[in-house]
């Protein structure tokens, strides 16, 4: 790819293995564009077979087999480089920080911002490439009017995953290649046999792609130490139950708290500073009011006024209305038309145009309430 | 023009080579312990295999050849073979820390097994001091194994000296040559060595060939069990050709091998000094003088040696770097580490092998590619701090 042969610049694909990039890949390679596929290598490497207390195939993960499988029928380079430390610093640690801070990460988030977009983005402009594609559901458009690249949510909303670049900067927007954004699932899959990819009917990957099977057991192992017992407390601050650690809790949980009481109890907040779990009954779970930090915005530069939007508070939900108020040092304040269930802070708020729903104009890390003291009051609040 | 510059990691099968191994695939396939005439024509030409390689090493005794299926099994022979059967007189074995993993992990597996391994250090220059061997050596030391030519840097050990050390101790000896066999002279008398490896693909014979020396009267068992295939040392029906393959790319590296090594020696230097003339910040790694003829390890600092190796290739020249874990990525140079050399310069070094086939043309053309790619790298690399993108 150095010396770019036909005068069209390169792009890095980055391959997890699975049918969306793979055919991502091939969708580049049917365009005549030089690619060069990448699997990152997150999870550690045995040196031994007996390293992993097994003598099958264990130490070459099938995934990296079937994303190398892809690259060669493509006839591209294929490469796996080494992400283990990379990821563990700048995903696994926010992934752990954030629990236990009693926040719920969303470590696709980082992932794609750092890593993708980041760190593999910087190192492919060195291999002389000038975009990085994935096979992620979501579509980059490019504003002449206000000269900025726009994000939007990808054709099939069922598979959309906008969500999860809702931080990338428009150096990386205007890198970003998402070449299955435009496609169904089932179109992916069938463009996959169409290709003659082996992956073609490969199901799709779990949600967290680093921890198998129960998020908590991993968490006990990785945090050891960092994981406090401490008291749940209802509402009213009455000590109703003890805890394992504010990391094995979500606002909204309702099972494994062990506490009886006539009307269901759902974890409604988790203050790190006294390591204490707070329950209340269904109705404490809703609010209108949502303090975002660490705003990006993509559709504009800065906000100056009160706006209406489109936002979601976690992945799977349909954006509901709501009047977004910037407030300084990146943070704004949403007003939800409707009350929102389960507001859990860490978790990603991002922005859809109120006009254009498909626009993702921005996002940022839902904040823990500040103001406790009146819980009562903060429910149901009035807008501003 | 694609340039392959990785010939430590195999070299391509000469045609020589190949046309002395067809007929051995195809109409003389008989098997070499079968007593009839396909059986004794396969016989014949496999003995005469072991006489050019035991003549390739200085002997004419011809038995002290078993063939092996390659450089790893040769060196699993010689340690988990010597340990089995010397563990009546003692556990200890020493190694050292920057020897090739099929001798480190063979160790690491004895040492599971109950042996104690000591793995010596090295200098800033790769350099082990045979004074060390003398002062690890203990009551119950039953085998020292320390290799010949680094595989990574280039490296000679002084072999001889150390040899003489372990005769004078009554201790078994072994050295892996797999680098070093066919680019310099090797004796196994002068060398003082009891056990010595080596292997084909690295001298443009066939993969899956390999042998080890074992001097007369060497105590040892064989790890493979099976028929009575190569004196008993090593059970398995022989692989004649591919034995052929071996003593036919010995004999073509032995035929020129002073000249040969002299022009992959000036050819590596005037890569190595063509490098550092035109890119700053280039630093040699290993001794400068006491070296395999045809390698050079060098690093780039300010770089990562992975985005490199994958530059380079994408511009059509084959470099390499560390060893690849078995996904294909590449893990931090276990050598370069040992020899005490920070992390940030061993993760930006490359190695560069040179072939009998390399040209003037081939490192000039490196030279031109190379410098530019270095640069955007750099230019690139400094903007990899983990401040980069947002979170």
């Amino acid at each position: 790819m150095t010396p770019v042969p036909d005068g069209k610049s390169g792009v890095v694909v980055a391959m997890s293995g699975g049918v969306d990039s793979a055919v991502a890949a091939a969708l580049l390679v049917q365009q005549g564009i030089p690619a060069v596929g990448i699997t990152l290598r997150i999870w550690p490497s045995p040196r031994r077979a007996d390293d992993c207390g097994r003598f099958d195939s264990c130490c070459s993960p099938a995934a990296v087999e079937d994303a190398r499988g892809v690259a060669e029928s493509l006839g591209i380079p294929f490469y796996v480089l080494n992400y283990e430390e990379e990821f563990d610093r700048e995903v696994i640690q926010y992934f752990m920080d954030a629990y236990v801070a009693g926040e719920t990460p969303n470590p696709c988030v980082p992932c794609n911002s750092r890593l993708k977009f980041g760190s593999l983005y910087a190192r492919a402009k060195g291999w002389g490439a000038t975009q990085v594609a994935t096979g992620h559901y979501a579509r980059v458009e490019y504003d002449a009017a206000r000269g900025r690249y726009r994000l939007r949510r990808a054709v099939d909303l069922r598979k959309d995953q906008s969500y999860f670049l809702y931080n990338l900067t428009q150096e990386q927007l205007a890198a970003a290649r998402f070449p299955v954004g435009h496609l169904s699932k089932e179109e992916t899959r069938r463009l996959a046999g169409e290709f003659g990819l082996a992956v073609a009917e490969k199901p799709d990957s779990q949600e967290i792609c680093f921890v198998s099977g129960d998020y908590r057991r991993y968490l006990r192992e990785r945090l050891g130490v960092a994981i406090r017992p401490g008291f749940i407390k209802d509402t009213d601050g009455t000590v109703r139950g003890r805890h394992q650690g504010l990391a094995f809790y979500t606002v909204g949980q309702r099972r494994g708290l062990g506490i009886a009481n006539p009307k269901a109890l759902y974890v409604v907040d988790l203050d790190p500073e006294t390591n204490e779990v707070i329950v209340g009954e269904h109705q404490d779970l809703w609010t209108r009011e949502v303090e975002v930090d660490r705003v990006s915005l993509i559709a504009v530069e800065r906000l100056s006024a009160p706006t209406r939007v489109l936002a979601k508070i976690r992945y799977a939900q349909v954006p509901a209305a709501a009047t977004m108020i910037p407030l300084a040092n990146d943070r704004v304040r949403l007003l939800f038309d409707e009350p929102q269930r389960a507001v859990a802070p860490g978790q990603a708020a991002v922005f859809y145009d109120a006009d254009d729903p498909d626009l993702v104009t921005g996002g940022g890390s839902i904040r823990r309430p500040c103001n406790l003291s009146d819980r009562g009051n903060r429910l149901f609040q009035r807008s501003a | 023009m694609k340039i392959y510059l990785d010939h430590n990691a195999t070299t391509p099968l000469h045609p020589q080579v190949l046309a002395a191994m067809t007929p051995f695939l195809i109409e003389r396939f008989g098997n070499a312990s079968s007593l009839h005439a396909w059986g004794r024509e396969a016989k014949a030409a496999l003995e005469r295999a072991r006489m050019t390689m035991a003549r390739a090493l200085g002997t004419s005794d011809k038995d002290t050849m078993v063939f092996t299926a390659g450089g790893t099994e040769a060196d699993n022979l010689a340690l988990a073979g010597v340990a089995t059967a010397q563990a009546g007189r003692g556990r200890h074995i020493i190694i050292s820390a920057v020897e090739h993993h099929a001798v480190l992990n063979t160790a690491t597996h004895l040492a599971r097994m109950g042996f104690e391994v000591t793995r010596l250090g090295v200098d800033s220059d790769g350099m082990l001091d045979p004074d060390d061997v003398r002062r690890a050596i203990r009551s119950d030391t039953i085998l020292v194994s320390l290799m010949h030519g680094n595989n990574e840097t280039g490296v000679l050990f002084p072999i001889s000296p150390i040899g003489r050390i372990c005769r004078e101790r009554g201790i078994t000896f072994h050295t892996d040559a797999v680098q070093s066999f066919g680019k310099l002279p090797l004796d196994v008398e002068a060398m003082q060595v009891d056990l010595l490896s080596l292997s084909a693909h690295k001298i443009h014979g066939p993969k899956g060939i390999g042998a080890l020396y074992i001097r007369r009267g060497t105590k040892m068992q064989p790890i493979l069990h099976g028929g009575l295939q190569e004196r008993s040392r090593r059970a398995g029906t022989e692989n004649v050709a591919g034995a052929i393959g071996l003593a036919a790319a010995t004999e073509l590296a032995l035929g020129d091998q002073e000249s040969a090594a002299k022009r992959m020696t000036d050819l590596r230097d005037r890569l190595e000094q063509g490098v550092m003339a035109s890119v700053p910040g280039v630093l040699r790694n290993g001794h400068p003088t006491e070296r395999l003829p045809h390698a050079t390890n060098l690093a780039f600092t300010g770089l990562e040696a992975e985005s490199l190796i994958l530059a380079l290739d994408l511009a059509g020249v084959g470099v390499s770097s560390g060893a690849a874990c078995s996904s294909g990525s590449l893990e931090p140079s276990h050598v370069l580490l040992a020899m005490g050399l920070p992390r940030d310069r061993v993760m930006s070094s490359a190695r560069f092998s040179l072939g009998r086939m390399s040209t003037r043309e081939e490192i000039d053309r490196v030279l031109e590619i190379l410098p530019p790619i270095v640069e955007r790298l750099r230019r690139v690399n400094a903007g990899l701090s983990p401040a980069l993108g947002a979170r």
